[in-house]
């Protein structure tokens, strides 16, 4: 947020931000430009959406936010990608998890403001354009590794961290690696099963 | 949670100012108006509880200074910036043969998802999870000074039997601190009346009667790095860690150790203790009950006996003594036979 990025519009975002946030009323804009320049914490009040713009599975999106909404509420509420799941919403269960600059993280316990300018990868952007899946995604179908399949999303996107951090080395590693994320249902035989399979289809890839 | 205004400061001067605006006289930085925030894992969940009230929340990631994300090795030391996340200073080949027990207390925590969030400067700040401080409704001297506690006639099972007073036996959960308080760390802040260093034993306060005064640190102070002092002894360390479930759990007891040996005799021993204690517990009498001695079961209870020689039970908690005890006496145990 510190780098004021500019709109379709022309506007800079800090401009926009400064007026309403409202992408459809242009004219206040303009009017409240002369703010622009005023440092953020003199202008903006608690309660004040921010516009944030976030890039989810390769693509941008421009949202007004309260600034108390989380990553994964700013998911699922203001963008409509409702394959994060919200489990806990404290950090213990692992089910909102997803990859940021591709490390896997709580969107729970992550500002939505705090992930401008970042690669954010649900769920909805692990399989190809064509439709196929990720390795982990197949292999979580291939072992069964879900029951009710609430927490899946979340163990995938972890595992597939979990894959990349190169703690995946046993079934030991995989055990420790991924007790981030809960299953009730108890398919952790099989999720780790399907780990060990991902992890030898995509290594070197 | 409380509304608040996001501001990303560009640098470590920046975020000091505005936090200073910010603070009135001696307020700490917990229950100050602006407060910073980098990895959020403990903070966010805290705000959301409403344990947290920041009107203002500073947002320490984009600060410039390339030091705050930086692991180096410094006149055979070691150096953590701030910002490190505690997955990466886990994973790292100096740091695991430097001071296996740092690599082990930070991998031993929470989650492979935390431990990618967390910034080493935040983990040793983590405020307590005592569940009558999570959870507002509670009498809490530590959350609302002068309230109560909730905890000393309630379920304290998890709560601290070493440096706890009248007013609170809030455990400290950490387990980086632990091993950072047996080797000396030192902390750098930065605030308005300037940089200076903390040596790491002074960073927390015990609670006495004032529990909500947790740390050392002014409101606009920032903690930019922490030094590990060169101790080529350290090579033989180790953390251990006791849950009641193998992983993602916070310690019921925990040993951090390391041990400088002639033989089987006992040059030097440095000893830390989680899970049981308010603050970060460094166990000078266990180091001297073992110091010159021939470490073996009998010297390594003896020594476990003199860490846990001033300990004060509650009605749930007692088993923390004896637990504590064997997870010093097997840490020790284990770090002789190390092959370094």
């Amino acid at each position: 947020m510190s780098q004021p990025t500019i709109l379709s519009n022309g506007l800079s975002r800090r401009s926009f931000m400064a007026g309403t946030v409202s992408a459809a009323a242009t004219a206040p804009l303009l009017a409240s430009s002369a703010r622009a320049e005023t440092p953020r914490s003199m202008e903006q009040q608690p309660r004040q959406p921010v516009v944030a713009s976030l890039k989810i599975n390769k693509q941008s999106h421009e949202v007004s936010l309260d600034t108390r909404t989380s990553l994964l509420d700013a998911l699922r509420d203001h963008i409509g990608l409702t394959g994060t799941k919200k489990g806990c919403d404290h950090g213990q269960c692992g089910a909102c998890t997803v990859l940021v600059d591709g490390k896997r993280v709580l969107s729970c316990l992550s500002f939505a403001v705090m992930n401008e300018g970042k690669d954010i990868t649900t769920v909805e952007g692990l399989a190809s354009r064509e439709g196929k899946l990720h390795p982990m995604q197949q292999a979580f179908i291939d072992h069964d590794a879900f029951q009710c399949g609430y927490c899946t999303p979340g163990q995938i996107l972890s595992a597939i961290g979990c894959v990349n951090e190169g703690h995946a080395e046993s079934e030991d590693d995989i055990r420790e690696y991924m007790s981030g994320n809960i299953c009730r249902c108890a398919a952790y035989p099989n999720i780790v099963a399907a780990v060990l399979q991902a992890r030898d289809e995509t290594k070197g890839a | 949670m409380r509304p608040f205004v996001y501001e990303q400061p560009a640098d470590i001067s920046a975020a000091v100012a505005i936090a200073a605006r910010f603070a009135s006289n001696d307020e700490q930085p917990t229950r100050a108006s602006a407060q910073f925030i980098a990895g959020g894992t403990n903070l966010a969940d805290y705000m959301k509880l409403g344990v947290a009230k920041p009107d203002h929340l500073l947002d320490l990631n984009r600060l410039e200074d390339t030091g705050l994300r930086q692991i180096r090795v410094t006149d055979g030391g070691m150096r953590f910036g701030a910002l490190v996340r505690m997955g990466e200073a886990a994973d790292h080949a100096e740091v695991k043969r430097r001071y296996p027990v740092v690599s082990d207390s930070l991998r031993l925590a929470a989650s492979g998802q935390i431990r990618n969030m967390a910034s080493l400067a935040g983990n040793v700040l983590q405020r307590t999870r005592c569940e009558y401080f999570r959870e507002t409704s509670w009498h809490c001297n530590k959350r609302v000074p002068g309230s109560g506690c909730a905890a000393m006639e309630g379920f304290n099972r998890q709560h601290a039997v070493l440096g706890s007073s009248d007013a609170c036996i809030a455990t400290y959960h950490g387990d980086f601190g632990q091993a950072l308080i047996a080797l000396d760390a030192v902390v750098h802040a930065e605030g308005s009346r300037g940089a200076r260093k903390i040596p790491f034993a002074k960073l927390h306060r015990q609670p006495g009667d004032t529990p909500h005064v947790e740390t050392d640190l002014a409101a606009d102070e920032i903690i930019t790095a922490i030094d590990v002092p060169a101790l080529p002894w350290a090579r033989r360390s180790l953390y251990l860690k006791i849950r009641d479930r193998e992983s993602f759990a916070f310690a019921l007891a925990s040993a951090a150790v390391a041990l400088d040996l002639d033989g089987d005799s006992v040059r030097d021993a440095r000893i830390a203790l989680g899970g049981v204690s308010t603050v970060p517990w460094r166990a000078k009498a266990a180091e001297d009950a073992l110091q010159g001695k021939t470490l073996d079961e009998a010297t390594a209870q003896a020594a476990a006996d003199a860490a846990f020689a001033d300990a004060e039970p509650r009605q749930h908690n007692a088993f923390k003594i004896e637990l504590g005890k064997r997870t010093l006496v097997r840490a020790l145990l284990e770090t002789r036979e190390m092959k370094v």
